[in-house]
């Protein structure tokens, strides 16, 4: 195994009875990559990164993430990832300083580690005023950007964000990309999914699931040179025209 | 450790911060102590009733004269015939008939033995009972205090025409039925719903992608409740000795640590509630009719066991509630201790053996 990579999947299969949600995917994730992982709904995209977080077990195939095999290291892998989820996933009924709190607290964090990450985050997010407020006070955008600051606060190597921009204004997703590339050029490598093609262009690399299987993998520009379209828009519907499958 | 404190933390700020529900939570027992304990309770004052004196001599009259200055009977009316009795009740202005044979004290004296007839009005069953054991105690009493200057015991043998439930005062049965309710309804339904709204958020992700075990977020999340539900033992405990004045005569002790096992049984029973469940809707209408219900039906804490059809019977002992009912009900009210209530004891803990068993698995297969 390469040391470069920091998720390294071969022939990775899932299937739920005769149906197989994810069909024999291979693909390579370099440390500090920004990898975009694309796809209807019902591609098959939720389930292999539930796979990759450790929460669902593979049928067939081989995967490492961080370095640790997701059938015998879970345990492992979940303390070196971090994940954020399409659905808000912060505590609408604590403060902002109780919510990162928490998630430092259940990834083992020290108290005084908390204390000065917390202080920086919240300069940085400018909520140091709104420490103290219940998150459910908070706009959309900023619950946004602050639950992906929680989910990078431990420093793991890897963090995996499902459709993470949802319902968010543009100028937000603006804001909620330079924190990307900002976690990026720290060393965290960045598995995005996402239903945005613009943000697709923001990607280094993309990957375009059709049906289980992976269709396409390159750089945007590859891409658009090989489908000979303009916008990634294009070569997604292209591919996207082949599928069988239904939403969900 | 630092994992599990962040939990508790986080389940005691949820608990906080919903004010409303924590209102609920804290005055549910004392509203439902003061509803059971004064506003429905079993016991009825002041009854009217009528008496059919075939005998007329000194002991019926020593015996009416003690059941007129009762405070639970008032004589309406002096009966002369057996026809009489029917026609008072169904002009429904007399709840009980004491009906004295002839040659009562004759008899009383000669054969040491004699017999009343309590006729009750069964229309009203709670209250014919309780009317009917009011007078057999008295009737009791006035036996005791004759036999005490006698050296053969007298018997006088009642005769009820109408036997119900020997539910004696209301108070104090109430106690460990709200008591097994109230804790019940905190731990089976609060932990249910608390679980299942994670999920529903979408926080139960988070936390199954992080570090944790499951079994740590579990009973992180049962512990606020389980101190919660100790307030409310002492809420419930306090408020009977001291405003509705049952006593509690087996060990304290006892009574909490009983009281801690059932809370367990309950916790238990609420994770796999939401071990199973993915709605906070489909988890309250599971906690409620799977355990709320048959608490109140099937713990004897309403209506009595014994007078049930056997399969019902059987189904009773399924019920965390029956044995926990009885449980406190022999070591509050009867002072019972370890040694007479160990079998309860030993049921309610292999029944949250097995919840638990069932819970932890079930939370397993679904992270498959």
């Amino acid at each position: 195994m390469n040391n470069d990579y920091v998720i390294s999947v071969q022939g990775l299969t899932k299937r739920f009875g005769h149906f197989t949600a994810v069909d024999n995917i291979s693909f390579d994730v370099k440390r500090g990559e920004i990898f975009g992982f694309l796809g209807a709904n019902g591609a098959g995209k939720t389930t292999a990164m539930r796979m990759l977080c450790g929460l669902s077990k593979p049928t067939e195939g081989k995967a490492t993430v961080a370095g640790f095999d997701v059938y015998t290291k879970n345990e492992q892998i979940k303390k070196n990832i971090g994940y954020m989820s399409q659905k808000f996933s912060l505590y609408e009924d604590l403060t902002v300083k109780e919510n990162i709190r928490f998630y430092a607290g259940i990834y083992g964090k020290s108290d005084q580690f908390i204390r000065q990450k917390t202080e920086i985050v919240l300069q940085q997010l400018h909520l140091t005023n709104e420490a103290n407020k219940l998150v459910g006070s908070l706009p959309l955008g900023w619950k946004q950007k602050l639950a992906f600051s929680v989910a990078i606060f431990h420093e793991p190597g890897i963090v995996f964000l499902d459709e993470p921009t949802g319902g968010v204004d543009p100028v937000t997703r603006r804001e909620f990309w330079n924190m990307i590339y900002e976690a990026a050029a720290n060393g965290i490598t960045v598995f995005v999914t996402t239903h945005y093609m613009d943000e697709a262009e923001y990607c280094g690399r993309i990957s375009i699931m059709v049906d289980g299987k992976i269709e396409a993998l390159d750089t945007p520009t590859m891409l658009k040179q090989k489908f000979e379209a303009r916008s990634m828009d294009e070569v997604f519907l292209k591919l996207a025209r082949k599928a069988s499958r239904s939403d969900n | 450790m630092r994992q599990f404190s962040s939990l508790v933390r986080k389940e005691f700020y949820h608990i906080l911060r919903d004010k409303r529900t924590m209102f609920i939570l804290l005055g549910m027992p004392i509203a439902q102590i003061i509803l059971f304990g004064f506003a429905l309770t079993n016991e009825v004052k002041n009854a009217r009733i009528a008496i059919f004196d075939q005998s007329k001599d000194i002991a019926t009259n020593t015996l009416i004269s003690q059941i007129s200055s009762s405070r639970y009977f008032d004589v309406e009316d002096n009966l002369h015939s057996y026809k009489e009795i029917e026609e008072t009740f169904r002009k429904g202005s007399i709840k009980l008939a004491i009906v004295f044979p002839e040659n009562f004290n004759n008899d009383l004296e000669h054969f040491n033995k004699a017999q009343v007839q309590l006729v009750a009005d069964a229309s009203d069953p709670n209250t014919a009972s309780a009317l009917s054991n009011y007078a057999t105690s008295i009737i009791r009493d006035y036996e005791k205090r004759i036999t005490n200057d006698r050296k053969l015991p007298y018997t006088i043998k009642t005769e009820m025409r109408m036997l119900y439930n020997p539910q004696l005062k209301g108070s104090y049965s109430m106690v460990p039925g709200v008591m097994a309710m109230v804790l019940m309804l905190v731990c089976t339904l609060m932990t249910a719903i608390t679980v299942v709204k994670e999920k529903e958020l979408g926080t139960m992700e988070i936390l199954l992608v992080s570090p944790l075990r499951p079994l740590k977020i579990i009973t992180a999340k049962a512990v606020p409740y389980l101190m919660l539900s100790i307030v409310n033992i002492a809420t419930i405990l306090l408020l009977s000795v001291f405003v509705l004045e049952v006593p509690i005569n087996g060990s304290l002790l006892l009574l909490v640590f009983e009281s801690i096992l059932f809370t367990l049984t309950c916790l238990a029973f609420g994770l796999l509630i939401s071990a199973s469940t993915d709605s906070q809707q489909t988890a309250m209408f599971i906690s409620l009719t799977g355990m709320f219900l048959p608490t109140i039906m099937l713990s004897g804490f309403m209506f009595p066991i014994e007078n049930m059809p056997l399969p019902l019977r059987i189904l009773s002992n399924i019920v965390p509630a029956k044995w926990y009912y009885s449980i406190v009900n022999a070591v509050m009210i009867k002072g019972a201790d370890l040694t007479i209530v160990w079998k309860e004891t030993l049921v309610l803990m292999g029944i949250m053996a097995f919840l638990l068993f069932l819970s932890i698995k079930k939370f397993k297969i679904r992270l498959a």
